[in-house]
């Protein structure tokens, strides 16, 4: 029996008839056509489904969509237009922080969670906030300097503009 | 790794989430962060046909400071106990155990209640609550029980929750003034499951341990207090040489699984390096 | 004009992916779509006695239910065997088990269904009933007298043997001054893409046209084998491989259930789509490696290698994989041992054996981690006994830059490459005189670090050499078609295809070269076999080599068309004029004359303009295919640095360095991280990855929970350094550099290990390396001690 789901999306209201059985990223991808948010094993242990969920990063496929009820999302997609992470996005794409990019949406998730968490994490830090994202292709020292170059300049601009 | 389908019910209080549990005639599963019912349905390990979101009660909710506690709800998620104040002030354990816990997102979502409910033995929590000689609160149709934390973790994957109730929170008793803590475990990747964990507490007075409380996880089908090695621990100065005793002692209080890709005796001799190394780095409550 | 070959350009298609806008196999829906989700063997090994699918065809959604009557007779088998590995046999394999099944997790039967989830509930009601028997797991008693078949269909167990031997080399066993030996166990791990397997098959009856969305990396491969396979003519096949989440040379085989995915689209007349889950990845993608080696190298009193003695037995599953077989990592393995070393006399016996597991196949570094740890290993026992340093001992050993072309003993022939450059470049990095120090100052704390060193070749750009003798139909060349637009901008459609190493940028870069324009100006079209020219793709890393190669004699050719064009238009010796930023220029004065845009216009719209006779054909195609050298090699060396808790056996990666030479550089910044990639991948074997089968022949790690894969925090920083031979075979002299981080990584790491044991005459020889493998090591190098 389908459940009625009303939520907010990106920053628009739905309201879709679903299958309590639907994953959150199921949902996503299938009913509102966000194919950014990416499936590697179903089971929390990737990170390529992570979507922000009340702002903190969630996985979708450990979610159910009937979970949703009431909360903000925001996939990639959403995240990308609103240029919260127009940075990180660009460093990465520097730094060659992707290959095949099926990670990608997963660890900027991450990445974009830590630096407002801890704006200036060290190394260290920065590994153990992408401890739960697989990534097959970079082996992920790209990605780390990607993102800590984001938090120097995002540092070094409030600075300046203090 | 699709879900088998189910019937999803939000329970807005606790009496509803009992009367929808008993309608179900045993076929339901309460659903806290859904951290380990989502995928183990997703796995088809279990199909029950109905799904209790408890999430939104409110007795589940809150991290208070009461007389003689601290009471945690038990849809404090594992992000609230790593950040917690009150948490860290007076539980410490937990706020050490919690960073092993799985990884950021997990943590976003995984509550503390549904880990102590699921009672996985390699599970961080349920030895930090043991350490802590906490206890638990309950509550079902028939009223609410405290059970020591001693008596809640059975077995494997078993507690003494009956079915219908639901724990609501964890009570933590205030620790003294001047209490040592420690806790770290050994996992092959940061956020694994443990291959073997220790939580440990212990009280000082002239010098010497007044009271040791001891627990391990991994290393059976619950997680295991290792009273020979308190035992072992009391009365003495925390020394190299009590230290040397309550590691020899492990051989009492573990059984651990004996499986070919991880023997028992190489369990026991991880939970003995490990103890050691908790034991030696202990550090008093501020 | 600044060139772009050399320069870090920045992937342009990257930004696609950083938006969330990838388009992978797995986000495509086609209208009246539906899914397929296979019952698999619960068993390794047994009879079929009956399929009953009269429950599951009730439940809800589902469509139908193929068995292997109907689905097999679709498809005609396939045979994973090659000419030129004489006397190798393998039984044809079909989509579903017919009467035996072989491995767990083998396709019995094809749920179709509405959606995925419905097609998951009714292969929970498909009632299976095999008869069991007992399989065959172990290599080694697979190949023993009277073992079980693994395979009914085969004579014995042995897939395929071959032995390389020179003719002095028991004299050389005989005169050396010592001999070292040790035996090796390489774990069976697998690929883990992040994208899984994906498929999506659709069937047009109307025009008996099949077109195939397939998640692969060599789509024109696969059009050739749906052809056949299916009985269609090659034109009415078309195979187009989006955005690929991740390949490394699992994607090329052919699997059965893509092949269902296609017969079950043919029967019911609709697109069907398969997506394995990481579950059914697990089960039925190939596994890779699984070897247990046994080796002995000869050495005279100076250290100086006389020669190598191996025996490799890799079990490789029930079958051998198709088209490629099975037996290629294992011949790649006897063939690359002792391959950067002077080492005149060698002797290597293979034998490939059949047993009750999935497939073992091709995965990035084809035999390359096995040879170099063994190779590697055992220099480091030879430096030991000799009382030479890692860096000493390999500095003798090495074949001397300057003395090449080189054959090596298993027959290779190497062109030009720079070990005994890259190893002084190392050393220079590591410093590892300090690293020595801080060694010893550690151990006084009981802290344990070592280092190791490890020395490479890879084998890249691959003729017909590989396959194609064999008479595989694998394609050795590479096409390029390459056009200028009406507006003077360029395009390239390629057979060379991208799974985000880059392909499309170092083409575009390569191609601008040609014809004087910025890279951005090129558009480059990959992976759809409908629109670009037939050729190899992506195997045995040829990116950069061939497909580079092509797609600059490509640009070459509508260079000169252009300029022809041009000296019309000016009235001009064409020789006098050269391309520059998106102009004809006069060679002599650098004036630029007539503009790209410019010609493009009047070649177009104006062809009547031109003076009777011009060919105003702004496009051209090229293929390309390597002669000569049958393969390229590169070379490099490689450096560990581990801690080792020596209570607990865990290993912390402090470092990792690389020194490679891949030819000429294209890009830098996609080098570095094709290195860094491939490292991980070569460290994460070494350590954590590892296929875990109980004596029935269960997976009993296979889901993402409890496979390792290697993550962000275990994995260390890589410095990276180069060395630049470039290939005189080509224009463009690259070489390649895909598998090279993978290729010594593991052997690096396994010597560092063994570094930091040294005290306590602990030694690992298996990967990958477990606390617990550590820890058991520690304590037989104690017993030894104790009661030698
Ligand atoms: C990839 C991954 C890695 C993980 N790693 C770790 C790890 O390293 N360490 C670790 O400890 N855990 C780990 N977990 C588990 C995680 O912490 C779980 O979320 C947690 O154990 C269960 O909490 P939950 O709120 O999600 O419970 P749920 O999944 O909602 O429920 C779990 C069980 O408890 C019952 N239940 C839930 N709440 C109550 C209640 N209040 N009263 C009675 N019964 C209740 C449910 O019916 C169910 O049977 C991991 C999980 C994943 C997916
Ligand atoms: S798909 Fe959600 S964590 Fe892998
Ligand atoms: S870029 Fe491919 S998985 Fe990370």
């Amino acid at each position: 029996m389908k459940v009625l789901l009303s939520t907010t999306v990106n920053g628009e209201q739905v309201q879709e008839a679903v299958l309590p059985r639907t994953s959150l990223a199921d949902f996503l991808r299938e009913d509102l056509g966000l194919t950014g948010t990416h499936l590697g094993c179903e089971m929390g242990a990737c990170g390529a489904c992570l979507v922000l969920m009340d702002g903190v990063p969630v996985h979708a496929c450990l979610v159910l969509a009937v979970q949703a009820e009431g909360s903000t999302i925001e996939t990639i997609e959403g995240l990308n237009e609103t240029g919260a992470a127009a940075d990180l996005q660009a460093h990465f794409h520097d730094r060659n922080a992707l290959q095949c990019g099926f990670c990608t949406n997963g660890m900027l998730m991450s990445a974009q969670a830590l630096l407002e968490a801890n704006p200036v994490p060290t190394r260290d830090e920065i590994r153990d906030a992408l401890s739960g994202n697989y990534c097959r292709c970079t082996g992920y020292e790209a990605i780390v300097d990607a993102i800590d170059t984001t938090a120097r300049d995002r540092a070094a601009r409030t600075e300046a503009a203090k | 790794m699709k879900l088998p389908s189910f019937e999803y019910l939000r329970a807005r209080s606790l009496a509803e989430a009992w009367a929808l549990h008993s309608d179900a005639g045993g076929d339901a599963v309460y659903l806290s962060g859904g951290h380990s019912v989502v995928p183990s349905m997703a796995l088809r390990l279990q199909a029950p046909s109905r799904l209790i979101d408890i999430s939104q009660i409110a007795e589940l909710h809150g991290v208070e400071l009461q007389d003689q506690t601290l009471r945690i709800g038990a849809m404090t998620r594992h992000a609230e106990v790593l950040a917690n104040p009150l948490i860290a002030r007076h539980a410490p354990l937990l706020s050490r155990a919690a960073p092993h816990v799985a990884h950021p997102a997990i943590r976003n979502r995984g509550t503390i209640g549904g880990n102590l409910a699921l009672a996985d033995p390699a599970s961080e929590f349920p030895a930090a609550v043991l350490a802590m000689r906490a206890e638990l609160e309950v509550m079902g149709p028939e009223g609410q029980r405290m059970i020591a934390a001693d008596d809640f973790f059975l077995d494997l994957y078993e507690t003494a929750l009956i079915p219908g109730e639901v724990l609501t929170a964890i009570h933590v008793p205030l620790p003294p003034e001047g209490r040592l803590f420690g806790f770290d475990e050994i996992a092959r990747r940061r956020g694994d499951y443990a291959m073997v964990g220790v939580a440990a507490q212990a009280d000082m007075s002239d010098g010497v341990v007044s009271d040791a409380s001891v627990t391990l996880f991994s290393v059976g089908v619950a997680p295991t207090r290792a009273t020979a090695a308190q035992d072992a621990l009391e009365g003495a100065p925390l020394s190299s040489d009590s230290i040397a005793r309550a590691q020899a002692a492990l051989a009492t209080d573990l059984d651990p699984p004996d499986d070919p890709g991880f023997p028992a005796e190489r369990r026991l001799q991880l939970a003995r390096v490990l103890l050691g190394r908790v034991l030696t780095r202990m550090e008093a409550v501020q | 004009m600044t060139l772009h070959i050399g320069q870090s350009q920045r992937r342009e298609n990257a930004r696609r992916h950083l938006a969330g806008r990838g388009r992978f196999v797995s986000d495509l829906a086609l209208p009246r779509m539906l899914h397929a989700v296979f019952v698999r063997s619960p068993m390794a090994k047994g009879r079929l006695v009956e399929i009953d699918t009269s429950e599951a065809e009730q439940s809800p959604g589902v469509v139908r239910i193929l068995t292997a009557a109907e689905l097999n007779a679709r498809c005609k088998p396939w045979v994973g065997t090659l000419d030129h590995f004489a006397g190798m046999q393998s039984p044809p394999m079909s989509i579903l088990a017919e009467e035996e099944v072989l491995w767990t997790g083998q396709p019995v039967a094809m749920i179709i269904a509405k959606s995925r989830a419905e097609a998951e509930d009714a292969a929970d009601l498909v009632m299976v009933d095999i008869e069991d028997s007992e399989p065959v797991t172990d290599g080694a008693a697979a190949l023993q007298d009277g073992a079980p078949l693994a395979n009914s269909g085969a004579r014995d167990n042995l897939c395929y043997e071959a032995l390389l031997e020179t003719p002095a080399v028991n004299e050389a066993f005989a005169d050396a001054a010592h001999v070292v030996e040790a035996s090796f166990t390489f774990g069976r791990h697998t690929a883990v893409t992040l994208e899984p397997r994906a498929v999506i098959a659709d069937f047009d009856p109307s025009s008996g046209a099949l077109t195939v969305h397939h998640g692969t990396q060599t789509p024109y491969q696969f059009q050739d084998v749906y052809a056949r396979h299916f009985g269609l003519p090659e034109g009415k096949v078309r195979v187009i491989a989006p955005d690929v989440g991740g390949s490394f040379g699992m994607k090329l085989h052919v699997y059965n259930e893509e092949m269902g995915a296609v017969a079950a689209s043919m029967i019911l007349e609709r697109p069907v789509r398969y997506v394995a889950d990481r579950l059914e990845s697990f089960l039925s993608d190939i596994h890779a490696r699984d070897h247990i080696v046994k080796g002995r190298m000869a050495l005279d009193a100076e250290g100086k290698i006389l020669a190598m003695d191996v025996d490799d037995l890799a079990p490789v599953g029930a079958v051998s994989a198709y088209p490629r077989t099975s037996a290629a990592e294992g011949n790649q393995v006897i063939r690359l041992m002792g391959a950067p070393y002077n080492m005149p006399d060698y002797r290597g016996r293979l034998q490939v054996a059949f047993q009750n597991k999935v497939q073992t196949s091709q995965y990035r570094a084809v035999g390359h981690p096995i040879a170099c740890a063994v190779t590697e290993a055992l220099v480091e026992r030879a430096a030991e006994v000799t009382g030479l340093d890692p860096f000493e001992i390999r500095a003798r050993n090495l074949i001397a830059d300057d003395a090449y072309p080189h054959v090596s003993a298993t027959g290779y022939q190497f062109e030009k490459l720079s070990h005994q450059a890259s190893l002084a470049k190392l050393r220079e990095m590591m410093d590892p005189d300090a690293l020595r120090a801080d060694q010893a100052r550690l151990r006084e704390q009981g802290i344990y670090r070592g280092f190791g060193i490890a020395s490479f070749v890879e084998i890249t750009n691959p003729g017909a050499a590989f396959y194609g003798v064999g008479g595989a139909r694998i394609s050795a060349q590479d096409g390029a078609v390459v056009r200028m637009t009406p507006s003077g901008d360029i395009h390239c459609a390629i057979s060379v295809t991208e799974q985000g190493q880059g392909t499309e940028t170092i083409i575009a870069q390569v191609v601008a070269d040609q014809l004087g324009v910025s890279p951005e100006r090129v558009s480059v079209t990959t992976g759809d076999t409908a629109t670009t020219p037939s050729g190899g793709a992506t195997w045995a890393c040829r990116g950069a080599g061939i497909g580079g190669e092509t797609a600059l004699r490509a640009g070459r050719k509508l260079r000169e068309r252009i300029l022809t064009l041009a000296g019309a238009l000016l009235q001009a010796d064409p020789a006098t004029l050269r391309l520059e930023d998106g102009a004809v220029v006069d060679v002599a004065t650098g004036e630029a004359r007539i503009t790209l845009e410019e010609i493009g216009r009047v070649a177009t719209y104006r062809p009547d303009t031109l003076p009777d006779g011009v060919d105003h054909s702004l496009t051209v195609a090229h293929h390309f295919a390597p002669s000569g050298y049958p393969f390229d090699f590169t070379n490099g060396i490689q450096g560990s640095l581990v801690e080792v808790d020596v209570e607990t056996g865990i290993v912390r990666i402090l470092k990792h360095w690389v020194v490679e030479d891949c030819g000429r550089i294209i890009n830098p910044l996609l080098v570095d991280e094709q290195i860094r990639g491939g490292v991980v991948q070569g460290l994460g074997p070494a350590f954590f990855e590892e296929c875990q089968y109980d004596a029935d022949g269960q997976l009993t790690n296979g889901s993402l929970a409890d496979y390792l894969v290697p993550m962000a925090c275990e994995m260390p920083d890589i410095e990276i350094a180069h060395i630049e031979t470039p290939t005189e075979d080509t224009i463009l002299g690259a070489k390649g550099v895909g598998e090279a981080g993978t290729a010594a990584a593991g052997a690096a790491a396994m010597n560092a290990v063994n570094d930091a044991l040294r005290p306590f005459g602990a030694r690992l020889t298996q990967t990958p390396m477990t606390p617990l493998r550590i820890l058991d090591a520690l304590d037989a190098a104690r017993k030894q001690r104790t009661d030698p």
